[in-house]
């Protein structure tokens, strides 16, 4: 049979540019929870400032992915793949951007002590890291199980998301003071509760990839 | 490991090319990169295979044909006076549309060209043989019945044969007219594969019919409309976004 050695490579091409994208992703989600917890203000720039490469990343990607579709017309399981990879990159970009307003946020409050010790938030940002890197991972390796693992730990980072919500505007009410902060800690935290959404929809189209169906 | 220089293997100077008082090609200027596979494409009569057999001058074959400009090979003008083209067709070789093995088995098809240039010993005439099936993929499919009459092969191993007995002469550059237009898909996408690999150690032309051919092997794509070229460009350029709206016309299949 013939092995489409054009195409094949291209494609590999792409699944590499995917897994740098993932890199970027994961160290701006691991920068951004130690600036959360330690308040450091040049990691948060570090990060929206990042946020440049990975979109750039998001185009370089999607100019493959069209160019694969214009010159080697990939059908079935390839055009499925090739599909899901313009889908993924999108979610992709938008936790990037979703750092870097989380970034922005953190600035905003890096100069007051935190209206309680945080220690939900930066856990829920893990395991949205977590999710994220599991998320893409089943994606590249075209893992199923893991696909369907992630599509579970969705409900820990929604319970995590009410949890903190409701703590927090018990605070607010307690303490009409912590308005301005408990706000900004309440959009950061809708913030992880929407990364997480997209490393489920990553997941989602690692299925779609592999079954055919949603 | 394939070259990637830019180093253009033959150029196409202000060509213009005369079937008596026809004329087929008008002022085409175009590079041929080394190592790197280009693509003629364009609607039937628009000139593309006129332009592939004028730079191995298979042309001349043809009575009342006539060119004014340059083709040269490695900065050599291929038409100058006392030029040999015997030579010139064993450095730049031909596959055809139709697969064309010689009536006499596969092991002689491709032991033919090499014969020609004198070369007599079996030993070596073996190695050539192998080497040139194994170049064209096909070494694993006939290996065991190189005897054979090469006309038992199927139309796409036929035609691999071809591809092999061109390089038994060892060439540099390969012209390919619509080499698969006969054959079936399977065929048509192990030979898309075997020019992929090709493209190391040669320089390849490719005329097709089939664009989307073009988009998927080549790397440089030539549009070509009544002798002209219309458009000239990286394929990636031409398949995602010509600049020539006649290009774009005719490769969304909105040409009338």
């Amino acid at each position: 049979m013939p092995k489409r050695i054009l195409m094949t490579a291209q494609l590999d091409v792409i699944h590499k540019s995917l897994a740098k994208m993932t890199a970027l992703i994961s160290k701006s989600l691991n920068n951004m929870i130690i600036a959360l917890k330690e308040q450091d203000l040049l990691l948060a720039d570090e990060v929206i400032e990042g946020d440049e490469q990975i979109d750039a990343m998001e185009l370089k990607i999607e100019k493959d992915c069209i160019l694969i579709l214009a010159r080697h017309q990939p059908i079935a399981s390839d055009l499925r793949d090739v599909t899901s990879v313009f889908r993924v990159i999108s979610d992709l970009e938008r936790i990037g951007d979703q750092c870097a307003d989380i970034c922005e946020y953190i600035k905003l409050i890096s100069q007051e002590e935190y209206v309680k010790p945080l220690v939900d938030i930066p856990q829920m940002a893990i395991e949205c890291e977590k999710m994220i890197n599991m998320a893409i991972r089943s994606f590249i390796s075209k893992d199923l199980e893991l696909a369907k693992e992630v599509l579970m730990m969705d409900n820990t980072i929604d319970d995590y998301f009410e949890n903190i919500r409701e703590e927090l505007i018990e605070i607010m009410s307690k303490k009409p003071e912590t308005v301005r902060q408990c706000t900004y800690l309440i959009l950061i935290v809708k913030y992880l509760e929407k990364i997480a959404d997209h490393a489920t929809n990553i997941s989602g189209w690692l299925i779609y990839n592999i079954t055919g169906t949603h | 490991m394939s070259k990637t220089n830019k180093r253009p293997k033959i150029q196409i100077k202000n060509l213009d090319f005369y079937y008596s008082d026809f004329k087929a090609l008008k002022n085409v200027n175009l590079d041929i990169l080394e190592n790197k596979v280009t693509a003629f494409i364009g609607p039937s009569g628009c000139g593309k295979s006129t332009l592939l057999r004028t730079m191995n001058r298979i042309n001349d074959l043809i009575e009342g044909t006539r060119i004014e400009g340059k083709v040269l090979l490695d900065d050599e003008d291929i038409y100058q006076d006392n030029y040999n083209v015997t030579t010139l067709r064993t450095r730049v070789g031909m596959v055809f549309q139709k697969p064309n093995p010689f009536p006499m088995s596969i092991y002689e098809n491709i032991a033919y060209g090499p014969k020609l240039n004198g070369i007599k010993h079996k030993s070596q005439l073996d190695e050539i043989v192998e080497q040139s099936l194994r170049s064209a993929a096909l070494w694993g499919e006939v290996k065991d019945i190189l005897q054979s009459n090469a006309l038992s092969l199927s139309g796409g191993q036929q035609q691999r044969l071809c591809i092999s007995r061109a390089l038994a002469v060892s060439p540099e550059v390969l012209l390919m007219d619509e080499p698969t237009s006969a054959l079936d898909p399977i065929s048509t996408l192990k030979i898309e594969d075997l020019i992929a690999e090709l493209k190391k150690d040669y320089t390849i032309a490719i005329v097709t019919h089939n664009m989307q051919q073009g988009a998927r092997v080549s790397d440089k794509t030539a549009f070509f409309l009544l002798g002209e070229v219309i458009e000239f460009d990286d394929t990636d350029t031409i398949f995602s976004n010509p600049s020539n709206p006649k290009t774009e016309e005719y490769i969304t299949g909105k040409y009338s």
